[in-house]
């Protein structure tokens, strides 16, 4: 792959220079999994748009770019980090340039037998969950950044509840990003870990404190255990120099109920990867996400929905607001598998084009190899529609105002799907103030058709 | 000074004229009817004067209360007391009725300068509205207009109207798709908001509306133009013997087309 062998030799050098100081070199299962990661990243290379996987995301601005890793990351005070705390949260987990601050970060008192931490700190502990679940989920053979994460897999969140216990109260994991140098690359690596019948509430948040070109890309693995209650959220608000690829692989177990969450508002290019494989029956699974592209913005959301079981259920919906010559993707993939009888899909992906620059490719894929199944999905775009807006305006609404109206309409779908609570008031604060600023721009007035196009796949 | 005044009224959508010259004055505290045939321009004069972009002005002027009218936004025609009651109600997914109104209510006082209107001092008079026009209190919290039947939407236009309390209400064909007791209901919330402060056009192509709501004074528009004008004995007129006649007639003594 030219694409790859660019830049084969810096990430080499990285490599070796990262293996001989990394924690738990000595341990030679950690060890072989990310000697086995880079090989296999070596390998494949960076895909092209030549893959159906990716075929709307071209990621050559990243096989071009000359990223480092390890340089020293840059000292925040608490001041810095003032603008993105999250009131009311469990705990607060600060990564800066992707490596754990413990001075940063706030516990509270957790209950016993819940552990929230930093992988590695776990690693040199040598936590035993470790072993027997870094790594085991994660498809490194199929996705290139993901093979790089575990290569380079060694701080990241490290959360783990215990059998039934629960908390209302989220945990706030904050990924910072800063400039260097050079262009800076961080591998953040998550391993949630929720046994039976627990009940939690995660945000990743990434964001960027000053510009600079950073490569952002991390990966979680959750593990709902039997009949727990999990809700994630992701948060992606870096800077518009950033690329931010992230997959979040989650496993579910018997009875599990787990929602995740998607807020894409930031970052130049992002790749969001959400991939839960529903493995004991009657499994649910929420799907739910908002990604609010303007000027350049590249937002990819790829979802990978896996059956794996009887009676389980699966809801996707996302929604998309697209200004500016922004780009959004929705992939959204369902695989049936033979034995998952029973199983109730559902996936609608709707968008909204404020720009006649602004694109969106949104794409079913459904894989069904048993044969009583319910699967459906459906695909709009729109544009807002004139006769709302002046609907609005004829009650006395300013043209700004009705416009943020509208937008918040079509966005409070998403928030709807939010259980009431910290992390709901948090994702509805986001894009309150996110909309605003794009509701904005319309001060010039532009055309706008009567009718809408609205399409239906 | 006359609340509105028109004044040889041209207007187009997308290139064809559609008022062909409107002179039409109206005092605080009168109702008049506009009537006419379909695609005569009852609902175009409407939205013209509700300030729709997609209507251009082409010619003539329009005051409302001494000030340009033609000048003005949307919401700047509502904040000076124009309202429309559509003649299809728009759904709008995601926005609470309860919601939507207060918004509403508190741009028009900012406006005027007043203090905006919080929740708890809302309600009660929503509530009373609601009231009114016989409509159940669970509309409140649902979505503006979703899902609401064709009475309800109706209904829903009025209770808006009775909130912001507009200079000159509009009414564009509120009684089509009505039974009789939705329009019963309907003329009753109107005719509550009746004041010598306050002028009422209501546009319709029935005279059935009348009935409910005693009018001043009738127009009749045909293409474009508003062709007579007379009391309420007009409208019966016009129901007993139809649009026909007066259309023969007014082709006659138009002016021919340019």
């Amino acid at each position: 792959m030219i694409t790859a062998t660019e830049n084969l030799e810096k990430y080499l050098e990285s490599f070796t220079a990262f293996a001989k100081r990394s924690s738990g070199h000595g341990r030679p299962w950690l060890r072989k999994l990310r000697d086995d990661a880079f090989a296999r990243f070596c390998e494949t290379g960076f895909p092209t748009t030549h893959d159906e996987d990716w075929r709307f995301t071209s990621v050559s601005a990243i096989a071009r770019t000359a990223f480092s890793f390890g340089q020293p990351a840059a000292r925040l005070s608490n001041s810095d980090l003032k603008p993105w705390r999250v009131e009311g949260a469990a705990a607060q987990l600060v990564f800066v340039d992707g490596e754990f601050v413990r001075g940063l970060s706030i516990f509270g008192t957790l209950p016993a037998g819940i552990a929230v931490s930093s992988l590695k700190e776990e690693i040199e502990k040598r936590t035993p969950s470790l072993e027997a679940h870094l790594g085991r989920y994660l498809n490194t053979q199929r996705d290139a950044f993901c093979a790089l994460n575990t290569a380079f897999a060694e701080d990241g969140a490290f959360v783990h509840f215990g059998r039934g216990l629960s908390l209302d109260a989220p945990i706030h994991l904050l990924f910072v990003s800063t400039a260097a140098d050079a262009p800076r690359m961080i591998h953040p690596r998550n391993l949630l870990i929720f046994e039976q019948e627990s009940e939690a509430t995660v945000i990743e948040d990434y964001v960027s404190l000053g510009g600079g070109t950073v490569l952002c890309n991390s990966a979680t693995e959750l593990i709902a255990g039997p009949s727990s209650t999990i809700a994630h959220y992701m948060v992606e608000r870096e800077s518009l120099d950033a690329f931010n690829i992230s997959t979040l692989r989650m496993q579910q177990e018997r009875s599990a109920n787990v929602a995740s969450h998607s807020l894409l508002l930031g970052g130049g290019l992002v790749r969001n990867n959400v991939h839960p494989v529903l493995g004991g029956e009657g499994g649910e699974c929420l799907i739910n996400g908002i990604f609010v592209g303007d000027d350049h913005q590249h937002l990819d959301n790829y979802m990978h929905v896996e059956h794996a079981s009887p009676h389980c259920s699966s809801r996707q919906f996302y929604n998309g607001i697209l200004d500016g010559h922004a780009h959004g993707v929705f992939h959204g993939r369902i695989v049936v598998h033979k034995d998952a009888q029973k199983t109730d899909a559902k996936q609608t992906n709707r968008n909204l084009l404020l720009s006649d620059d602004a694109q969106i490719d949104t794409k079913p894929q459904l894989e069904i190899y048993a044969d009583d199944v319910k699967c459906t999905h459906g695909a709009t775009i729109g544009q807002i529609e004139e006769n709302a807006l002046f609907y609005l305006r004829s009650r006395g609404i300013d043209e700004i105002s009705a416009r943020k109206f509208l937008l918040q309409a079509f966005a409070s779908e998403c928030l709807e799907r939010m259980k009431p609570g910290v992390a709901r008031t948090h994702a509805e604060h986001l894009i309150h103030e996110h909309l605003l600023s794009i509701a904005n721009h319309f001060s010039a007035p532009r055309p706008s058709p009567a009718t809408g196009p609205r399409q239906r796949a | 000074m006359s609340l509105l005044k028109i004044k040889n009224l041209h207007a187009t959508v997308a290139g064809h004229e559609i008022l062909k010259g409107i002179d039409l004055t109206i005092n605080a505290g009168e109702v008049h009817s506009i009537m006419g045939p379909n695609g005569s321009g009852k609902s175009t004069l409407a939205q013209v004067l509700s300030r729709r972009a997609t209507y251009e002005v082409t010619a003539g002027e329009v005051l409302f209360k001494g000030k340009d009218l033609v000048a003005m936004k949307p919401e700047e025609a509502a904040c000076e007391g124009v309202f429309l009651a559509f003649q299809y109600p728009v759904e709008i997914p995601g926005i609470g009725n309860a919601y939507f109104l207060r918004s509403a209510l508190n741009a028009m006082r900012k406006y005027r300068g007043e203090d905006e209107v919080d929740a708890m001092d809302f309600l009660p008079m929503y509530r009373e509205k609601l009231k009114l026009l016989e409509m159940d209190e669970k509309l409140m919290s649902r979505s503006v207009n979703e899902g609401f039947s064709g009475g309800e939407k109706k209904r829903n236009e009025i209770l808006q109207m009775a909130v912001l309390e507009p200079k000159l209400a509009i009414l564009d064909e509120t009684d089509s798709g009505l039974d009789i007791d939705a329009l019963r209901i309907v003329a009753k919330g109107v005719n509550a908001m009746r004041s010598p402060e306050r002028a009422m056009l209501v546009v319709t192509h029935y005279q059935r509306l009348l009935n409910y709501i005693a009018t001043d004074f009738v127009h009749v528009l045909v293409d474009g133009r508003i062709v007579r004008s007379g009391g309420p004995e007009l409208a019966l007129e016009l129901e007993e013997k139809g649009y026909g006649w007066i259309e023969a007639e007014a082709r006659q003594t138009a002016p021919a087309s340019v």
